[in-house]
């Protein structure tokens, strides 16, 4: 079967390329977990502060409905003729993507913390500040978390994509069959997978683990 | 030099500039002559199929999530396979799905569509089951007092009171499903995202092109959002009380 002869193909070209592979999906997940790092110090202080003060409700879910909206090529394709194909609109293109997700979370995740809880902090004498980081965030870690998670998905997702376009990694790969064949392109999108998948996995285990230290006692 | 360009499926190398024109050799944002001249046999197209690609892996993806969602929702024991199994779906970026879809079904729509419905099970799944879920059993306990069958008070119970779940899953599904068809084009000349790669694809990426397709590609989705939130308030009246 023809569909079995692709796949053996993709699975020699794997150990016959392994260093190149590393290498791109290296580049894919700096790219990657660069731009989720400046997302993320970008979204959280905000979306932590709107949900602490309860206000933008709509904003913050504006957010998250224009962020899956924008087409991840366009903001690629715009950035590319602003800035020109290189490192700064791969990154800012990545950021853009990276923030809706963490922002939204990240005030759902405060604001919807026990309103009695904060009022017992308050009434103990704790300052907004040390509310916010003593109660609400341990509180809302969870979910803050699966908004990190969402995000580093997107990120990775469009960090590929972005490889297509000249960003490197193993977007690179995808984009030239012509060098590398099916079976690179093969392998290249399973190393992609892979990546999102493992990424995927070790965030849902951290949430899982701060869900456990959070979660009520029955 | 082509090599880092987007291979768009065979598009024209040049495509679409039409007669020279002012606007058009500066490569200006917002040409309205272009736009005119390509509406029908360009943007229009496009659009269409680009409403018909997302309005069927919804479509499918709905009725798929719907019956799983019955069967994590009965069968509680089977909740966390099938959370699991669509989060991975979910998980793996749609240019990797793609491709690795190729040596089953070929490069095909079919292809892109398997992509889409299984990247929409996820959301339906987890929505129409945290909306099931939120059936207070208050409201069930009263049901089986009136004398409904099991599937009496499914129809007409718990399915209504977890509307509000489903069209929130349904809205966000559709957005995003429209955003994510434009990655389509990287395998078919099918959607909005076929103007997107063609004009990423000219040698000095054609900014007009680039704007109309994208911006219709990001008004579609908004004008869906508004849609069904506007379908959501009609078929669940008790919520706009607050």
């Amino acid at each position: 079967m023809i569909v079995a002869a692709l796949f053996t193909d993709a699975f020699g070209f794997i150990p016959a390329h392994i260093s190149l592979l590393l290498e791109k999906t290296w580049q894919t997940a700096e790219l990657a977990f660069t731009a989720l790092a400046i997302a993320l110090v970008l979204s959280m202080p905000l979306g932590l502060w709107l949900g602490h003060r309860h206000k933008g409700l709509g904003f913050a879910l504006g957010a998250s409905t224009v962020g899956r909206a924008l087409p991840v090529i366009v903001v690629i394709g715009v950035l590319i003729a602003v800035l020109g194909v290189g490192f700064w609109s791969n990154t800012v293109a990545l950021v853009i993507i990276g923030i809706p997700p963490t922002l939204t979370n990240a005030y759902l995740a405060v604001d919807g913390v026990d309103r009695d809880v904060v009022e017992a902090a308050r009434g103990m004498g704790l300052t907004e500040r040390q509310i916010l980081s003593g109660v609400e965030l341990p509180l809302g870690l969870p979910l803050l978390l699966a908004g990190i998670r969402l995000s580093a998905v997107f990120v990775i997702a469009t960090a590929t994509i972005a490889g297509l376009a000249g960003g490197g990694g193993l977007g690179d790969i995808i984009a030239n069959q012509v060098t590398y064949g099916l079976a690179g392109t093969l392998a290249a999108a399973m190393f992609v997978a892979a990546l999102s998948l493992l990424t995927a996995a070790l965030l849902a285990l951290i949430q899982r683990v701060a869900y456990r230290r959070t979660a009520p006692r029955a | 030099m082509s090599g880092h360009l987007l291979l768009a499926g065979g598009g024209p190398v040049i495509p679409n500039f039409g007669k020279p024109n002012e606007c058009l050799k500066h490569n200006g944002w917002f040409c309205t002559y272009w736009i005119h001249k390509h509406w029908h046999d360009i943007l229009q197209p496009a659009l269409i199929q680009h409403i018909q690609l997302t309005v069927i892996a919804v479509g499918i993806g709905f009725v798929i999530s719907f019956l799983l969602a019955i069967i994590g929702y009965r069968f509680r024991i089977l909740d966390g396979p099938i959370g699991v199994l669509t989060d991975f779906a979910y998980t793996i970026p749609s240019i990797a799905f793609f491709l690795l879809l190729v040596p089953l079904t070929g490069v095909t729509v079919t292809t892109v569509e398997v992509a889409l419905v299984a990247f929409t099970l996820f959301i339906f799944y987890r929505n129409i089951v945290v909306g099931l879920r939120s059936v207070p059993p208050e409201v069930l306990e009263s049901a089986r007092g009136m004398g409904m069958t099991r599937g009496q008070t499914f129809w007409r119970v718990e399915l209504p009171l977890a509307r509000p779940a489903i069209f929130a899953g349904l809205r966000i599904a559709t957005v995003a499903t429209i955003s994510i068809a434009t990655v389509a084009a990287f395998l078919i000349q099918d959607g909005l995202g076929a103007p997107i790669f063609d004009a990423i694809g000219t040698p000095d990426l054609f900014h007009t092109e680039l704007l109309t397709a994208g911006g219709l590609a990001v008004l579609l989705a908004l004008t869906a959002d508004f849609l069904l939130a506007g379908l959501q308030r009609a078929v669940t009246p008790w919520t706009r009380t607050r």
